[in-house]
């Protein structure tokens, strides 16, 4: 088989056995990326010389007989709003032209710590911003299963770039669902940690309160890989928890018996496609037969989460944006006479459509008159939705749903549709309004275009998430299809 | 509650951002189709509830004061789109 097959624990083996070096699995990576960006437009950024430098240093550390790290020289991409030192980190907007971090994200870090190789910075929406990656101001993505649809989004260049084998493993961010519900529409492992689980130090901020660093993989054993080298306390990030982060591999048995997973009647509504229903219900029966117990549920706030994240993201956003005005770094509009006028235009002309959108929702419902009814209102429906789901996690290990309404949607489907394009995101929204974490993994296929259902755990019980997950998957092949003999 | 032009420009005024006609009639469009979704959450009674504003209680953290080595400072003044030595250029505000 070849490299770039392979998953990300199978090439860890590979090099702490001294079948395959380090450089050999970074010089594959990066022949496979020259060979498939151009017509994928995953990739904003490619270091090639850090990355073959990085493997270099591993295989020196296997030559001296050193223990190798969590990640042994296994490459990995990162989301272009996540700061690795000396690299641009754009957030895919023209307001941070020219940037160029001077320091590392604490996730950078540890991948760094870990032996991990960093191949390069991947697209993404505008801040984040969206759900197709075609808010991007750089470049478009498509999904490597079928050229004419969206990767989903806002981490479409990492959940693609997973998907399309130039990286065993990538971080994204997650505020209302970016990263399962492109991990479900590209038909790989997507993890959203626990609100606290994982440092946000250097990734650029969106929604502070919802905002968590999450993980792709080709399968549930890589997930749980990477998401153990990046989690735990962080002194420069308060919101981390101060929890001993579990040995996630102890998870990863097929033993679910006695299990709970409650089936909530909402997420089976209205707007759900019969190809992905069916998926998910057949998935279903496999949880069953593993021996969890299936048990139908209720979450009857599920309905108005989406409007409170709309509401408490955007204004989270205009206060976080606020930092870009043309004077500490990023773009300086040429056309002013006074520091107004600086922040104005240099604001006007750097953001994009959907961020300026986002940003003017945000301060008009902060706005005096108007905080009281919207944004007050929302943080109080916030609360109903969390005990919703306490409630439920009393009765209940993991909550089981689709991750997405439907498949990859055609390029250019939605966008002049907002609220269409918005609830895209309602089965994954919930999640970041409680804090809780939640995992997506491939479950389906139809006409050629991966289906995937999302695990929904209680606080710090990403454990369970990866136990429920594993043993489907070892039950299953649909982690096993890539594009190449899946899609079209 | 509909929002305006008035709004518009008001609001724009707050967030440093300007538009241009055709974009403030876009922007009132979608605000407006924004807004008349989130006010369905006016179908819930929230009077006795209290508000969340973090996903769970944080404790607070302290940690010693340690002096630690700060970013190279030519890096991060390297960053502003103008800079001259060890400052960044900004237009006067003081007449």
């Amino acid at each position: 088989m070849e490299l770039y097959k392979k998953t990300a624990h199978e090439i860890k083996e590979l090099i702490q056995n001294k079948e395959v070096k380090a450089k050999e699995v970074a010089d594959t990576f990066i022949k496979r990326i020259k060979k498939n960006n151009e017509d994928l437009g995953v990739f904003l950024y490619v270091d090639e010389e850090g990355a073959k430098s990085k493997a270099e240093e591993v295989d020196l550390k296997v030559e001296k007989g050193e223990k190798l790290l969590g990640l042994s020289g296994v490459p990995i991409a990162i989301k272009d709003n996540i700061n690795v030192s000396g690299m641009q980190n754009t957030c895919a907007s023209k307001i941070l032209s020219g940037y160029r971090a001077p320091y590392d994200a604490t996730v950078i870090k540890n991948i760094k710590t870990a032996d991990g190789v960093i191949l390069g910075k991947v697209n993404l929406d505008e801040f984040a911003m969206g759900s197709t990656t075609e808010n991007s101001g750089i470049q478009l993505t498509r999904n490597p299963w079928d050229k004419t649809k969206v990767p989903g989004g806002s981490s479409g260049g990492s959940a693609a770039s997973v998907a399309a084998m130039m990286s065993p493993l990538s971080i994204g961010t997650d505020t209302g669902g970016s990263v399962r519900q492109p991990a479900s529409l590209c038909g790989v492992v997507g993890l959203k940690p626990t609100y606290g689980r994982v440092s946000r130090y250097g990734v650029v901020a969106f929604g502070s309160t919802l905002d968590q660093v999450g993980t792709f993989a080709r399968d549930v054993e890589d997930c749980a890989l990477l998401t153990e080298t990046l989690a735990g306390l962080d002194k420069n990030d308060f919101t981390t928890a101060d929890k001993i982060v579990p040995n996630y591999k102890k998870s990863l048995t097929q033993d679910i018996r006695g299990k709970r997973i409650g089936i909530p009647k909402e997420y089976f509504g209205e707007g759900l496609n019969n190809d992905v229903r069916k998926a998910v219900d057949e998935a279903i029966l496999v949880f069953k037969e593993n021996g969890a117990e299936i048990i139908p549920c209720s979450l009857p706030l599920t309905d108005y989460a989406l409007a409170a994240y709309y509401i408490i993201s955007s204004a989270e956003a205009s206060s976080n944006l606020a930092r870009f005005d043309g004077i500490r770094y990023g773009y300086r509009s040429k056309e002013y006479t006074d520091s107004l006028g600086l922040y104005t235009n240099s604001r006007s002309e750097g953001f994009g459509k959907e961020v300026k959108r986002r940003i003017m929702l945000g301060t008009y419902v902060l706005s005096a008159g108007y905080y009281d009814a919207y944004y007050k209102k929302a943080l109080k429906v916030r609360t109903l939705i969390k005990n919703d789901f306490l409630e439920s996690f009393k009765n209940f290990d993991a909550i089981l749903s689709p991750t997405s309404p439907t498949t990859a949607f055609n390029i250019g489907e939605k966008v002049n549709d907002i609220l269409a394009m918005y609830l895209s995101d309602v089965y994954t929204v919930p999640v970041n309004i409680a804090g809780i974490p939640a995992i997506s993994v491939p479950c389906g296929i139809s006409q050629g275009l991966p289906i995937g259902l999302q695990l929904m755990g209680n606080y710090f019980d990403e454990d369970t998430l990866f136990n429920l997950a594993y043993s489907y998957e070892k039950s299953t092949r649909w982690h096993k299809i890539t594009f190449e003999e899946g899609g079209r | 509650m509909a929002v305006t032009k008035n709004d518009v420009e008001y609001v724009a005024e707050l967030a440093r951002l300007s538009f241009n006609e055709e974009e403030k009639v876009e922007l009132i469009g979608n605000m407006n189709v924004i807004l008349g979704y989130i006010d369905k959450l006016n179908e819930l009674d929230t009077d006795s509830v209290d508000i969340t504003v973090n996903p769970y209680y944080v404790e607070n953290k302290f940690r010693e004061d340690i002096v630690e080595k700060s970013m190279p400072l030519k890096e991060v003044i390297d960053n502003s789109p103008q800079n001259l030595e060890e400052y960044i250029v900004v237009p006067k505000i003081i007449e």
